[in-house]
């Protein structure tokens, strides 16, 4: 009797579940499938945290970003741009950003470690998108050698051999990398501000930018051993140097030598 | 002839020239010979005691040389060279150092005794002739006359002309062989690793690519498959095969129709050896989507088949076709269609 009743109950129970997990799992391997590359692991956000950051979006993102965060002709939308986004941008100061220079350069931040979160929260509301890297590929334990190597390849052309910073065209630059946190250097190849490309986790896996996140804390803690660094931007500035000092040291030296005793 | 012309010209208009070819005007008042400066007499040697302390100066100096020679052994075995690589700034700064004092010191001292207080007086030497005397002139004509004679060189003329075609043929072997040094560049400026199927990798772990990998706004750096097995000649093949490869937005690409069949879903690959001197392009901007070279500042449009917007690059970069093979991984589908890299001799 009481077994009877309970398996008549569940039928439609067991149905309804069948079909909710049918949709979960086709959906859920859908978006996994299109956004295997774009989201890492996703942070559970409450309704509270998202509604507290769609109130400071309004005051503080939404003249250029737009009320619903649509976009504008002033700013880009924000819809899928993910928790790392905005954590990268605000978290470095460069966004809410002054002025309209060919880049918007790094300044100091306005905003708290809370609201920030509050705002990246909103934001990854909107869509599926890059989420904040996990603490453990951010403490710099990784393979400094392969990181380095990594670099060469991916990042020195524009950031420079030891990350000192480089020339792009028409006022545009690489910043320079030493002291950056580890956090923001990993959301910066996740997401690719600006004109930085994009560095996903398929093309450098999470262990990947770990070993580059080593690779970096490994140069700022081991100056270079051969003499003066002059900013580390190679010959330019090695031969600006030598010019200057050095040919004008052996002017000097020249103009003593001939010229009479008083 | 022309001269004659010249000077019926001139007499014509009227002017008169002791001197026949060209228009070059000879001022009559030459820059005279100063001469020597009048003679200044020094402070060392007015006063006994300013000579007194130039000596105590030079003295000073050849001390210095004296105890940057001591500091250069002293740094030498109290900063050694160790494991540690760091250790070699301060070995080399302080005992270049202690060798620069030594050296310079010895200089600046000789330099400076010679100026104050050696003799100060001016002297002239006239430069010896240019040419010999006569004497020893004809002296030199009778040597060549007499080896002439001797070996009769100018009346055999059988050995003189045999001697002429030897001299003239002995370098041909060298030159032949010279000429043939090295492999035979053959076709490899013309061709690169990539081939039909080739699968597009990762440099440097040479793991496959797939195109839903590259995501919007992606860049990889890109070898052919069994590049990065390879242990002999890699870093040749590398650096003709070396690709980038950028995802754009279908939208943003300005394709020519016969190579519209190149890109994949928006995805272009490029060579990344530049046309110009052959750096490594591969400064690219998200959004203004050019392509830039680290060298000479060459701009490459990768939306319009990444021709040249900028710098002294003289050609596009050469475009590698791609598509995706049955398991969704890019390949190439041949290998580039022109040369890639600078220019060469027969290209």
């Amino acid at each position: 009797m009481n077994k009877r009743f309970n398996s008549s109950r569940r039928k439609p129970l067991a149905a309804t579940l069948v079909i909710a997990a049918g949709l979960l799992f086709s959906g859920g391997g859908y978006a996994v499938a299109t956004n295997v590359v774009a989201t890492t692991a996703a942070t559970e956000y409450t309704a509270e945290q998202i509604s507290e950051g769609r109130k400071l979006f309004l005051a503080n993102c939404a003249s250029c970003h737009g009320l619903n965060a649509e976009g504008t002709a002033a700013g880009p939308s924000m819809i899928g741009v993910g928790a790392a986004s905005v954590d990268f941008q605000v978290g470095t100061g460069r966004m809410p950003g002054q002025g309209s220079g060919p880049q918007l350069p790094k300044k100091k931040v306005q905003f708290t470690e809370e609201q920030i979160s509050l705002m990246a929260a909103y934001v990854a509301s909107l869509a599926p998108g890059p989420a904040i890297p996990e603490q453990k590929y951010l403490e710099a334990t990784g393979d400094a050698t392969h990181g380095g190597e990594l670099f060469r390849i991916n990042c020195a052309m524009c950031h420079n051999a030891v990350g000192a910073a480089g020339a792009l065209t028409e006022g545009k630059y690489a910043p320079n990398l030493d002291g950056v946190e580890a956090k923001h250097v990993y959301e910066a190849m996740l997401i690719g501000p600006q004109n930085m490309p994009v560095f996903n986790d398929a093309n450098i896996t999470p262990q990947d930018k770990n070993d580059i996140i080593t690779y970096l804390a490994y140069i700022e803690e081991n100056p270079s051993a051969g003499g003066f660094e002059l900013g580390s931007l190679g010959p330019v500035a090695e031969g600006l140097f030598i010019w200057i000092f050095g040919l004008g040291l052996i002017i000097a030296i020249t103009v003593w030598l001939g010229a009479k005793s008083n | 002839m022309a001269g004659k012309d010249l000077e019926k010209g001139s007499e014509a208009e009227g002017f008169e020239h002791d001197f026949e070819s060209g228009l070059a005007v000879i001022p009559p008042d030459k820059i005279k010979d100063p001469g020597l400066e009048p003679h200044r007499v020094r402070m060392t040697d007015k006063s006994p005691a300013k000579a007194k302390n130039a000596e105590r100066q030079v003295a000073a100096m050849f001390l210095v040389s004296v105890l940057g020679s001591f500091f250069a052994l002293w740094a030498y075995v109290a900063f050694p060279i160790t494991e540690d690589l760091s250790t070699v700034r301060a070995n080399n700064l302080f005992l270049g150092l202690g060798m620069t004092l030594s050296l310079l010191g010895i200089g600046i001292g000789a330099v400076h005794w010679a100026k104050t207080l050696m003799p100060d007086f001016e002297v002239t030497e006239a430069r010896h002739q240019t040419r010999g005397s006569e004497d020893v002139r004809a002296k030199a004509v009778e040597i060549v006359k007499l080896a002439d004679s001797e070996s009769g060189f100018s009346r055999r003329k059988l050995i003189r002309r045999t001697l002429y075609g030897a001299l003239a043929l002995f370098p041909l072997p060298a030159l032949i062989v010279f000429g043939d040094l090295g492999p035979p560049v053959g076709n490899t400026l013309r061709q690169t690793m990539w081939k039909t199927g080739t699968r597009l990798t990762k440099d440097p772990t040479g793991i496959p690519i797939k195109a839903s990998d590259v995501t919007l706004g992606s860049v990889f750096h890109v070898i052919p498959e069994g590049l990065a097995e390879m242990h002999e000649h890699k870093l040749e093949e590398k650096a003709k095969a070396a690709v980038l490869l950028v995802r754009l937005n279908q939208l943003d690409l300005k394709e020519d129709p016969e190579k519209a069949s190149w890109s994949y879903d928006g995805i272009v690959a490029y060579s990344k050896i530049c046309t110009h001197v052959g750096c490594p392009v591969a400064l690219y901007e998200q959004h203004t989507h050019h392509l830039l070279c680290p060298c000479h500042q060459s701009t490459f449009d990768v939306t319009e088949h990444c021709k040249v917007v900028f710098g002294p690059a003289a050609r596009p970069l050469p475009q590698l076709p791609i598509t995706v093979d049955a398991e969704g991984y890019l390949i190439a589908q041949s290998d580039f269609l022109e040369p890639v890299g600078p220019s060469f001799w027969e290209r």
